[in-house]
């Protein structure tokens, strides 16, 4: 009993579609809480009051960003477990331990702390506050940390082998886990984007105010200290990136071939294909354009390396699925009787196959019995889809480089004394969602690009699903995108409301009162007098 | 008695921490939830009811995660657990999940634009978000009692499969194990704001703990009588506890009449746990009564500690019995990670628990007293 093929694609458009529109507050949490922890820390050292002010402002936009950024976490966690059932059981013992430890040493921080952030202005001394904003700003981004600690154990396992009796991955060394050179790179690369779309956000809001003449001494501070933050961060951003490139390039060969869309093996020096149409079926470009020499800098970082292309992985591929048949076999007979000294030893000696074997066991469910078609067709499993990798990374590089040089103009405008009204002005509101297309798009790229694996070249996406009926699936992700659409527009709607209305007067209140007004009163409880 | 392995010791300390876990969600936010299920009732006014937000305003966000931190340690302590309970109970988790989305935006939400119309809806989703999670945890906690439909298939890796319909969930057991967890919050609830709240709300509030405590007494009273009737899972012979974690292996199970008694048969001792439920709700109740509401809080979470304590010693090493193919059964030895894991998974946990309880206290303290109707109209970020 193994889920079909449409309740599978169904797992996958649901987990796509909640991680997405997760990731669409997640960066700027990280990256805003910084923001609002160096306002606040202006404030503290040099006692300005108006950096109060902006961090308070700024505070109230987080805030309603948070709210949602909270609720959509909450449902991807218990996700892998109502989803991924198989998954659950296969993982867990490895890729349950960091997600509970960012429960232990940064969600809870995080959330217990951005209580009395917001509240506790009253009740706390400036250094207590200050320190308040400092932690919620350190737990989100340690959040992320162990996030994508996890996230790097799918994309390239380390610290976990296969035990064949209890038929699960099993933790063999949790510093291996914790120093995965995909997940610290990741790390680093993903919550500077979020700093990047976070002064994005900043800048192009205090660019509106400074068009429209409102707010003009906290839009101006704020505009230089985001635009700042800003480039430093984006040029991380890309240096990082690189060095991603450069991890996955030798880890994970058929994202990066397809994600360059290289059919053919390229002998050293490698071109690069600017614009590609590639074409799946034909396992070929119908057209390209090529920058010649450039690939290989870019991924190999020299000259001589050649990069290997999606069709003779595929080979390569077939080979390994051969290779696991043996231990998948082996594996069975250790489950009906786990003292089989040969079955433990053949099973040893192509275990590093394992996960090959199933992707073959979808076509040929008894994998001794298997065709060459039917491995050739598994083989091909193996590359991911080409166009989308090939477009939703280049939609994201160009994006971070756009970003780059709109943030380079924000800093050159910030260092102008007076703030005269220019094009930058105008243009800059509309560059806000740049950052979170970037940031989509990067997830678009790791993800994808990971298929066919939940957990690479050790276990089919396809395995992973629970064995759930199509119709629960139907109503779920229906459900899903009903719920979550409805949130999205309400939360673009405060967001715009708090805009345009801009910092308060001190004392005033943002959200208006029905004070003393006994407008609840519902008609089952109304004769009811105290 | 045989000497136990490392590894059956760090099994049993991960169930006593599961448990640590389940009555620190129960208490810290079921006490929110409560308050969400009675906010209706008890603000009859605008004023009212943003006050009683207010007071569990600063809190109610970090005491969520013991909630979130619960699943993650499922998952990382019992894979096997987190894996087939979750899908098993699939349209039962996306209810539970839905509503728990609706609470952070109702708490941030609500108040920031004054129009009747709108508050009013977000009081509601206040209410399903307080009241839904609520019914499905106790529902979750009695199913335990009942048994799941579930057995794994072979597919070179165990996959578990569940026979069973949503609805079977919400049998009557189960209802009723929900509403003793509803009772209880609202208990909880209602004692949080009569230590921070004021007036009318102090009143109202005193007149729903009055009522809770007792009526929570009343239901654990008949699932009590439910239970002794009821058919349990006993293990015939004896089981290593240090056993591979593997669900395949064929477990020498049964299903007896009253069989969950048998722990309470072998030691007296643990009927101690729901002679404590008995008196620390019924003393609670009384003192809520008194205006005493402080020390009622704490006799309420000692009331949650006994209840969860009274299911868990009747259930032991069971976590989620198997109807189908009672061999198939989850059990504290069965369904745990490695050693390895559960070990490093202790060690956070022997640094990181006592630092939340130290910081979360230090909030409590930093926002302690009344919570007045000036305060929240004077606060920019009030709730």
């Amino acid at each position: 009993m193994v889920p079909s093929d449409l309740v599978v694609d169904l797992s996958r458009w649901q987990f796509a579609a909640t991680a997405l529109y997760h990731f669409l507050f997640v960066p700027l949490t990280l990256g805003l809480s910084f923001i609002l922890a160096a306002m606040e820390t202006v404030y503290v050292t040099t006692g300005r009051t108006i950096y109060k002010e902006m961090a308070q402002f700024w505070g109230k936009l987080f805030a309603i960003n948070f709210a949602l950024g909270v609720a959509t976490g909450l449902t991807m966690e218990f996700e892998f477990g109502t989803n991924w059932s198989t998954y659950s059981y296969y993982v867990g013992d490895v890729f349950g331990a960091p997600l509970a430890v960012e429960g232990l040493m940064a969600f809870f921080m995080e959330s217990t702390f951005v209580g009395l952030m917001l509240l506790g202005w009253h009740r706390l001394n400036r250094v207590q506050h200050l320190t308040v904003t400092w932690l919620v700003a350190l737990g989100s981004n340690l959040s992320a940390l162990w996030i994508l600690i996890a996230n790097g154990f799918m994309q390239d396992p380390h610290g976990a082998t296969f035990n064949p009796f209890t038929q699960r991955l099993e933790l063999t060394s949790f510093m291996h886990l914790l120093f995965n050179p995909d997940a610290q790179a990741k790390f680093v690369h993903t919550s500077l984007a979020g700093y990047v779309t976070a002064a994005i956000f900043v800048v192009g809001i205090s660019a509106w105010y400074l068009s429209k003449g409102r707010h003009i001494e906290l839009a101006r501070r704020s505009l230089r200290m985001a635009a700042l933050f800003g480039v430093l961060s984006s040029v991380g951003v890309i240096t990082l990136g690189d060095a991603l490139g450069f991890i996955d390039g030798g880890k994970q060969p058929t994202k990066l071939a397809a994600m360059e869309g290289l059919w053919e093996t390229e002998q050293a020096p490698a071109s690069f294909n600017a614009i590609a149409f590639p074409s799946q079926e034909e396992q070929r470009n119908l057209f390209a354009i090529k920058i010649p020499y450039l690939l290989s800098i870019l991924v190999k970082h020299d000259l001589s390396t050649p990069i290997v292309g999606i069709n003779q992985l595929e080979q390569e591929a077939a080979q390994r699925i051969k290779n696991g048949i043996p231990a998948l076999m082996a594996l069975q007979a250790i489950q009906k009787n786990p003292d089989n000294k040969q079955a433990l030893a053949t099973f040893d000696a192509h275990k590093q196959d394992l996960g090959y074997a199933f992707l073959l066991k979808r076509y040929a469910p008894d994998v001794a019995k298997a065709t060459p078609t039917q491995i050739e067709k598994a083989a091909k499993d193996t590359i991911p889809e080409v166009w989308i990798l090939f477009w939703s990374f280049r939609l994201m590089v160009a994006a971070g480089f756009a970003m780059l040089v709109f943030l380079i103009f924000a800093t050159l405008y910030s260092l102008k004394t007076d703030c005269r009204r220019t094009g930058f002005l105008k243009i800059a509101p509309w560059f806000i969602p740049v950052p979170f297309f970037a940031c989509e798009m990067g997830w678009v790229t790791a993800e994808v690009g990971r298929q066919p694996w939940t957990v690479y070249e050790q276990l089919p996406t396809w395995i992973s699903a629970s064995t759930h009926s199509a119709s629960y699936m139907i109503f779920s992700l229906t459900g899903f995108v009903l719920l979550y659409t409805c949130f999205i527009v309400v939360e673009m709607y405060l967001m715009t409301k708090f805009v345009r209305q801009g910092p308060d007067e001190p004392g005033s209140r943002a959200g208006g009162s029905l004070a003393g007004q006994p407008v609840f009163a519902h008609p089952l409880l109304a004769p009811h007098r105290d | 008695m045989e000497v136990l392995t490392t590894y059956a010791i760090l099994k049993i300390t991960w169930w006593l921490l599961l448990g640590v876990l389940l009555m620190a969600l129960a208490i810290m936010v079921g006490m929110d939830m409560g308050v969400g299920t009675i906010l209706r009732y008890v603000g009859r006014t605008d004023e009212d009811r943003r006050i009683a937000l207010n007071i569990i305003g600063p809190h109610w966000d970090g005491n969520q995660v013991w909630f979130v931190l619960g699943g993650g340690a499922i998952f990382a302590a019992w894979p096997t657990l987190y894996g087939t309970a979750f899908s098993g109970l699939y349209v039962v988790m996306l209810v539970l999940l839905w509503s728990m989305i609706l609470r952070p935006l109702g708490f941030e939400y609500r108040s920031k634009l004054a129009s009747a119309k709108w508050r009013n809806l977000w009081d509601w989703t206040l209410f399903v978000s307080g009241f839904v999670p609520m019914l499905v945890y106790g529902a979750a906690i009695g199913n335990i009692l009942v048994g799941f439909p579930f057995h794994f298939a072979q597919e070179g890796t165990a996959v578990s499969v569940y026979t069973g319909s949503f609805i079977t969930l919400f049998n009557p057991f189960a209802i009723l194990a929900g509403l003793v967890s509803v009772s209880m919050s609202t208990l909880m609830g209602s004692l949080m704001l009569m230590n921070r709240g004021e007036g009318a709300l102090y009143e109202r509030a005193r007149r729903v703990a009055g009522l809770a405590g007792p009526l929570a007494l009343i239901l654990f009273t008949i699932a009590g009588i439910w239970v002794a009737n009821m058919k349990g899972f006993v293990i015939n012979g004896t089981l290593d506890p240090g056993m591979q974690a593997s669900p395949l292996t064929n477990l020498p199970v049964s299903i007896v009449s009253g069989g969950w008694l048998q722990n309470y048969a072998n030691h007296p001792i643990l009927w101690l746990l729901p002679l404590l439920t008995y008196i620390s709700v019924m003393l609670a109740t009384l003192l809520a009564r008194m205006g005493r509401s402080h020390v009622a809080w704490w006799l309420g979470a000692l009331g949650w500690i006994g209840i969860l304590g009274t299911v868990a010693a009747a259930t032991f090493p069971f976590l989620m019995p198997s109807v189908t193919d009672p061999a198939h059964s989850l059990m504290v030895w069965n369904a745990s990670s490695s050693a390895n894991t559960l070990g490093w998974m202790l060690g956070w946990t022997i640094v990181f628990v006592p630092t939340i309880i130290v910081y979360t206290s230090w909030c409590y303290w930093v926002m302690r007293g009344k919570v007045t109707a000036k305060q929240v109209a004077e606060d920019d970020h009030a709730y």
